[in-house]
């Protein structure tokens, strides 16, 4: 039997509307409300074992409270599946099931679902996270989405493959899954052209993202006292490459020291780049990360001074969410040791 | 231009006292290949072995692979400028072997040589695990230079494939296909009611490793030009890269383009297939911005209605790609863009280095950082050790038992960006 547990807001908990939209998280045995029709959809494979309640005004002012506390409740029922809302177009209770089923896959590791309506906006928040059942945006859609929401649920907790957003009804996560298709790539691409030459609806497969651009910071008002740091994505390594850095597709960067360093030789360092031919780095890596030329900038006083540690990473096809978590974390340690500016080097 | 390209369908490999086709079986004199590919002082020894669809074998890391072909009428011979004189070629009659590749192997050149395996759960994302494959592994001198290493084990493969296809120079071939391009003007008066269509090929010239090369031309030394599709199909543009295994064009698959062929087969129904204009993926700016004028010019020039743009490689290329789609798009023509995907090993990722709007119409070939798993295999031909380096692979890919665990990006021709495959992405 999959043990479930249910949350809901304080107006399907029957506590009341937005008079009680206050009301602090309780949990109570059993069913509750919409859990009814949940029950019904879910069928004999699964029990609805206990029903949390929380007011949405209390939950969206005390975030991590609130969280902290269901947490401690949901945890002593011991569930395999966790189910919130659905909160259809209800923006705070929908931000607050998003909330807490991300809070309880994160704590308590067992899957968990709730639906909303697409302009809700805890879908933009949470889609990533966690399966959202698109749903209408009132409580009319109920009968629709409590159907879809058990099926998903369930497929869930038995562990079993999910299928594509259209066929399970969930909004897309953002998720990139290969898949095999009856038709090889040419002919689909010649197939859209005629499509759009013919003004025909066509399906892109890959829908453009909102693309990252960064405006350049304003310049450095004196170099000569500068504090300059070099970070690279063309993989300088000390020779042996100590971090293991991957040739291609990296999930690490290493940050190392240039104490006493003033040229980089062939003895000493490296690329563990794979995506060109290394010889002329490694013959001389200055010739990617310029070691050479800064110690000498530094010594004529054009910048104050090379910052002591560089920051090498692989660029080649390293993911851009790896490359970007890489550079907040270590885009902190730069500005605490009062770096002013960083000379980024790819190959 | 018209050529006629006669397939002779290749059910088993064999070695033999002679090198022939008879009755769908191809006979290798070991000896006389080995003869035709060597007498490069750069490497120090040259094995041929034979790997078969379906067997327990697995060949690593694969640099080439190509299918032989013969020219039997006509000017020019097949490679030109690599193999054969510069003469133009792509009319009168060639021959292929369907169904065999000349795969050349052996130590790494670069990181991004590849992984086939001819049965087995990697079996299905490569073309190659589906022909009969003749393996030449080479082993280079010591400390040979990469660069010398990538065009000697270059060469050894075009021979091979030129070696073997002379076997089919004399075959009635089972299968005659007729590609033809007419000039412009006459293209225009059998075609007058239907759209103008070209095929924008980028071919991958990073340089360090990555180069392509048109009738023997570095092709990063080229501005776009115009190519008729069948000079492609006589070995016009041969690949020289290392870029991951999986979206790179081996030169098997210039020859095949499926884009070429599927644009063809459709010539002169939906639309008036004009021609191919090939541009290169160069890495400094300036070269970006005036090849990508170049390919929006040629296709203004050319009166197009609407273009295929293929990518080869990924990363800096994403960049060519979207300036090759924005700037043609702005000309008022159709754009349609085939590419691979980036998309990280969970595929949360943003999927390619640069977007743009106009890009709205992607047939895309599949995430390449998927990982996979790769069980053991009898045999290997080649070296296994390179898996955790190569692109794709990363410490600890390889296991004791001899499986491997990687990206997807290791499977040579996996995620062909000019859609030789099935496979695709979507977002779960």
């Amino acid at each position: 039997m999959i043990r479930v547990v249910h949350y809901i807001n304080q107006f399907y908990g029957g506590i009341g509307g937005e008079e009680k939209a206050d009301v602090k998280p309780e949990i109570r045995e059993g069913v509750v409300g919409p859990g009814m029709a949940l029950k019904a959809a879910l069928g004999a494979e699964a029990e609805i074992v206990a029903t949390v309640i929380c007011g949405d005004s209390y939950f969206n002012e005390n975030i991590e409270e609130a969280s902290a506390a269901i947490l401690e409740m949901v945890k002593r029922y011991n569930p395999d599946l966790f189910i919130a809302g659905p909160a259809f177009n209800a923006g705070r209770y929908g931000v607050a099931c998003g909330s807490v089923c991300k809070a309880v896959k994160d704590n308590l590791n067992i899957p968990v679902i709730t639906g909303m309506f697409i302009g809700n906006p805890g879908v933009d928040m949470f889609k990533k996270d966690i399966y959202i059942i698109e749903t209408a945006n009132a409580a009319t859609g109920m009968r629709q989405a409590i159907p879809a929401i058990a099926k998903l649920a369930l497929k869930l907790a038995k562990n079993e493959d999910i299928g594509m957003p259209k066929e399970e009804g969930y909004i897309p996560r953002g998720v990139r899954k290969n898949i095999f298709k009856s038709e090889r790539g040419s002919k689909r691409a010649v197939d859209m052209l005629v499509a759009k030459l013919k003004g025909e609806k066509f399906e892109t497969e890959y829908p453009m993202p909102d693309f990252d651009r960064v405006a350049p910071n304003p310049p450095v008002a004196d170099m000569k006292k500068a504090k300059i740091a070099f970070v690279t994505s063309g993989g300088i390594v000390p020779k042996g490459n100590p971090d293991r850095i991957e040739s291609s597709s990296a999930s690490k960067y290493g940050k190392y020291d240039l104490t006493g360093v003033n040229d980089l030789t062939a003895e000493t360092y490296e690329t563990a780049h794979g995506g060109y031919d290394p010889t002329y780095a490694n013959i001389d890596a200055d010739r990617v990360l310029p070691v050479d030329v800064m110690r000498d900038l530094e010594k004529e006083g054009v910048i104050g001074e090379l910052h002591r540690y560089y920051y090498s990473t692989v660029g080649n096809g390293t993911s851009v969410a790896n490359a970007k978590k890489f550079a907040e974390t270590f885009a902190q340690e730069l500005i605490k040791d009062g770096v002013q500016a960083v000379i980024l080097t790819s190959t | 231009m018209r050529l006629e390209l006669g397939n002779i369908f290749i059910k088993d490999v064999q070695f033999g006292d002679v090198t022939k086709v008879e009755k769908g079986t191809l006979y290798v004199n070991k000896t006389e290949l080995l003869e035709a590919v060597s007498g490069d002082p750069r490497l120090t020894k040259i094995e041929i072995d034979i790997a078969k669809p379906g067997e327990e074998t697995r060949i690593m890391p694969v640099k080439d692979v190509i299918e032989p072909r013969v020219k039997v009428e006509g000017p020019g011979g097949i490679f030109p400028g690599m193999i054969s004189k510069v003469d133009v070629v792509g009319s009168g009659k060639t021959n292929a072997l369907k169904g065999v590749a000349v795969v050349t192997a052996g130590k790494i050149v670069g990181f991004q040589e590849g992984i086939i395996d001819m049965s087995g759960p990697g079996a299905k994302y490569t073309p190659f695990s589906k022909t009969q494959n003749i393996v030449i592994v080479c082993t280079p001198v010591e400390n040979l230079q990469q660069h010398e290493h990538e065009q000697a084990v270059r060469m050894v493969g075009l021979k091979a494939a030129a070696y073997i296809g002379e076997a089919g120079k004399n075959i009635t071939p089972d299968e005659v296909k007729v590609y033809e391009t007419p000039t412009l003007m006459k293209g225009m008066e059998q075609y007058p009611n239907l759209p103008r269509v070209a095929y924008v090929y980028m071919l991958q010239t990073q340089g360090l490793l990555h180069d392509t090369y048109v009738y023997g031309v570095d092709a990063k030394k080229i501005v776009p030009t115009l190519i008729y599709p069948t000079e492609v199909m006589d070995g016009a543009i041969v690949s020289g890269n290392c870029v991951s295994a999986c979206d790179k064009n081996p030169t098997y698959n210039h020859l095949n383009n499926p884009i070429i062929e599927d644009l063809y087969e459709r010539h002169g129904k939906d639309f008036n297939f004009v021609g191919v204009i090939i541009t290169n993926e160069n890495v400094t700016l300036a070269d970006k911005e005036r090849s990508s004028n170049w390919t929006a010019k040629l296709a203004e020039y050319l009166n197009l209605d609407a273009v295929i743009i293929s990518e080869e490689g990924f990363g800096n290329p994403d960049t060519d790609l979207m300036m090759n789609c924005k700037k043609i798009s702005a000309k008022g023509i159709k754009t349609v863009l085939v590419t691979d995907e980036y998309a990280g090993r969970d595929g949360a990722s943003q999927s390619l280095a640069d977007a743009d709007k106009s890009a709205d119409a992607v047939v895309t070939a599949g995430n390449a950082n998927e990982i996979i798993s790769l069980p053991p295999m009898k045999k290997v031909i080649g070296y296994l050790e390179p898996a955790d380096i190569i692109a794709g692979g990363f410490s600890g890919s390889l296991k004791e038992d001899g499986s491997i665990v990687a990206e997807l990006q290791v499977i040579t021709g996996s995620t062909s960006e000019i859609g030789f495959n099935t496979l695709s992405a979507a977002e779960y």
